[in-house]
């Protein structure tokens, strides 16, 4: 016999017992995952994809009304729309990509219980679906953009080229507590209902609607815990131009935000191997 | 080079809880955990330690096995064996509790065909799909794609949703993604030999190929003894997830049978019947019993003689008692019928009849009775039972004769052929 794999199958009570290799070999599945999100999601719609821009404009113009006009939230000089527009779309990568990761064993337990493969492929062709998905609202939020800085009340500048760091550390973020709640939804059926109260929650202690500069002392603190709010904050530094830069508590979520992704591989890892006899 | 087994199970336990399984609730596991920690009796646990123990129930309760590379490998054992949960913890659907699978090639599952099928995809779409989930790289399927589509039968619908499908063309679809999987191992349910009975052929050479000529090893999980029998060259058979026999595949299947066929010196037959729905209960047999002798295991010349009880609703003239044997229970091996007797109406009235054992083989059979009458050509019920009694018959170790193969020869003894001429 040649040099085949071997495999070893244990009630293996290890910590971190996943295989990365195995996980990029089946690397076709994740593009074919990718596509067939993307090719199902628009099937038989007229609209299709505009679907996808059509959400964050609604949201940004509802806003606009209340956040804006009605209750009178400073955006930094940047206009009102422009700020919500950007704002519900780095946040929508980052709320859909946590739902969707979150609900990962219920969505897949009939793939899971007949067949193997590497889980974590699911996860990550999620992830990059969501992504996909944010860029085409990103490039519809670039227009806009460009249709203010026509008008003369924004301008491009060289700090734009830094918001796909944002962009990527949202998306990593986003599928790290992905994982954790994917885990504990698996295990604690409760989490299912209390997900999208917490994802609701989680938007309002990130600056979407208000920017860093309006905290103040102990507020400021309280808000910095949440690795969401840097990269928030960040993101609007680069893209509109708004409000600091925050370094410290920037670092600080990265530091974070790699501490859940590795809480969140063992505890995937942990659940993928016999979540099936109880689901 | 000396071969190494191409699966190795040792001792492969899978224990299960029994009640409500599933995800818990987050209070419960704190309670029980800070009971823990507090050295308190887990308020979550039922009383006594018996119970608990009871809670659980060994699916597989420590399974050896190797398998040696090219070996087509038959598993069988009544519903609740162990045989799915076999095959999940092998395909690494879930994880043993105890003990260990040691896998030497790529494994080929197919518990169930067109898994990750989509039904808003195309089916060109959904082979990309399910292949890729089976493991398959993308180059390998654009490289078999035609013979897919090919074996499928599906061609002119190939670029059309799966959704779109009739239930035969979907699974005849997944089963070709399946079969033209590149492993060393496939693991396989019955399931897969589908659609019509020319395509189920089809399968069946299919898998038949893989085992024989492709050399590739095969764990076929089946009911079917048929084609067991066809596909394997060895067999084992598992009980309250335990093999209790590894080896031939006719062995195998008596060892199967064994356990389903009930022996009595007598008995009562069910209220409803089970046989014929056909028949027209108008007379209902109650029980028998086993006449002139203390055992169920015959020899030839033994006669089988026996009295069947049963009440009469109607009379008859020409009733015909009707049995039907069959070797270790699945296998049919040939029909009795009685002379016509004369019936009448009455309750707990009984027969005697005598069966000649002569032209069967040795082995474990079960009966069928019925009671009905023969018109013009077919034969009508009365009332029908299936099972209805069970006994064995034993090589007769004074009488030499010649060593049977019931799996190749039949499990009938047909009359000598009689030599007209020899020139």
């Amino acid at each position: 016999m040649e040099n085949k794999k071997e495999v070893v199958i244990t009630a293996s009570n290890k910590w971190l017992d996943f295989d990365l290799k195995e996980t990029l070999e089946y690397k076709d599945l994740i593009v074919n995952f990718v596509t067939r999100n993307f090719k199902i999601a628009y099937k038989q719609t007229i609209l299709g994809p505009v679907w996808l821009v059509l959400n964050p404009l609604v949201t940004s113009i509802i806003f606009t009304f209340i956040f804006g006009q009605f209750a009178g939230l400073s955006t930094d000089g940047v206009p009102q729309f422009l700020f919500y527009m950007a704002g519900n779309t780095l946040w929508n990568l980052c709320s859909t990509n946590t739902t969707n990761n979150s609900n990962i064993f219920g969505a897949n337990a009939a793939v899971y219980g007949k067949i193997y493969f590497p889980r974590l492929t699911v996860p990550i062709s999620q992830t990059i679906s969501s992504v996909i998905n944010f860029l085409i609202q990103f490039v519809a939020l670039i227009l806009i953009f460009g249709i203010y800085a026509l008008k003369g009340d924004v301008a491009f500048s060289a700090r734009m080229l830094l918001a796909p760091v944002f962009i990527l550390h949202t998306a990593i973020l986003s599928l790290a507590i992905g994982l954790v709640s994917s885990a504990l939804c698996a295990k604690y059926r409760d989490f299912v209902y209390v997900l999208p109260l917490a994802v609701q929650l989680w938007m309002y202690v990130t600056p979407v609607v208000y920017t860093m500069d309006t905290t103040n002392g102990l507020m400021y603190k309280l808000l910095t815990i949440n690795p969401m709010t840097p990269v928030m904050n960040n993101f609007k530094w680069a893209f509109l131009g708004s409000g600091h830069f925050m370094l410290e508590s920037w670092i600080f979520s990265i530091v974070l935000t790699l501490v859940i992704a590795f809480i969140g591989l063992v505890l995937f890892s942990k659940v993928e191997k016999t979540f099936i006899d109880t689901v | 080079m000396e071969q190494k087994p191409i699966i190795e199970i040792k001792n492969l336990k899978k224990r299960y809880r029994m009640g409500v399984i599933g995800g818990t609730t987050l209070r419960a596991d704190w309670q029980s955990f800070w009971a823990k920690v507090q050295g308190k009796e887990d308020p979550n646990s039922i009383i006594g330690e018996e119970r608990l123990k009871g809670q659980t129930f060994m699916a597989l309760n420590g399974i050896n096995l190797t398998v040696m590379p090219g070996e087509a490998v038959g598993v069988i054992g009544v519903n609740g064996a162990g045989k799915s949960t076999m095959l999940k913890l092998i395909s690494r659907i879930t994880a043993p509790s105890e003990g260990s699978i040691t896998l030497r090639g790529k494994i080929a599952c197919m518990l169930e065909v067109g898994t990750g099928f989509n039904p808003e995809l195309t089916g060109r779409e959904n082979v990309y799909m399910n292949g890729t989930i089976l493991g398959m790289k993308k180059e390998e399927i654009d490289a078999k794609m035609d013979q897919i589509i090919e074996f499928s039968e599906c061609r002119d619908f190939i670029d059309t949703p799966v959704k779109r499908y009739s239930s035969g063309m979907y699974v005849k679809l997944a089963f070709s993604v399946a079969a033209h999987l590149d492993s060393d191992i496939m693991i396989m349910d019955e399931v897969l030999a589908v659609g019509d009975i020319k395509f189920q052929k089809k399968c069946l050479t299919k898998m038949y190929e893989a085992a024989h000529t492709e050399g590739k090893t095969v764990l076929y999980v089946s009911h079917n003894m048929a084609t067991i029998r066809q596909l394997c060259s060895r067999c084992i058979v598992l009980k309250e997830g335990k093999i209790i026999y590894d080896g031939n595949v006719e062995e195998a299947i008596k060892v199967y049978s064994d356990e389903t066929i009930s022996m009595t010196m007598g008995g009562k037959f069910p209220e409803i019947s089970n046989g014929s729905p056909a028949a027209t209960h108008t007379a209902k047999m109650l029980g028998y019993e086993i006449l002139d002798r203390d055992n169920l295991v015959f020899t030839v010349p033994d006669k089988l003689k026996m009295r069947i009880h049963y009440n009469c609703f109607e009379d008859y003239d020409k009733e015909v008692i009707r049995c039907t044997l069959k070797y270790a229970g699945v296998n049919f091996t040939g029909t009795y019928f009685s002379e016509p007797f004369k019936i009448t109406k009455g309750d707990n009235c009984h027969v005697d009849i005598e069966i000649d054992l002569s032209t069967i083989t040795p082995g474990k059979y079960m009966g069928d009775l019925s009671m009905g009458f023969v018109d013009t050509e077919r034969y009508l019920y009365h009332d029908d039972v299936i099972n209805a009694f069970g006994f064995e018959v034993e090589e007769n170790k004074n009488q030499q004769t010649i060593k049977w193969f019931p799996g190749s020869w039949g499990y009938s003894v047909l009359e000598p052929i009689h030599i007209v001429q020899v020139k």
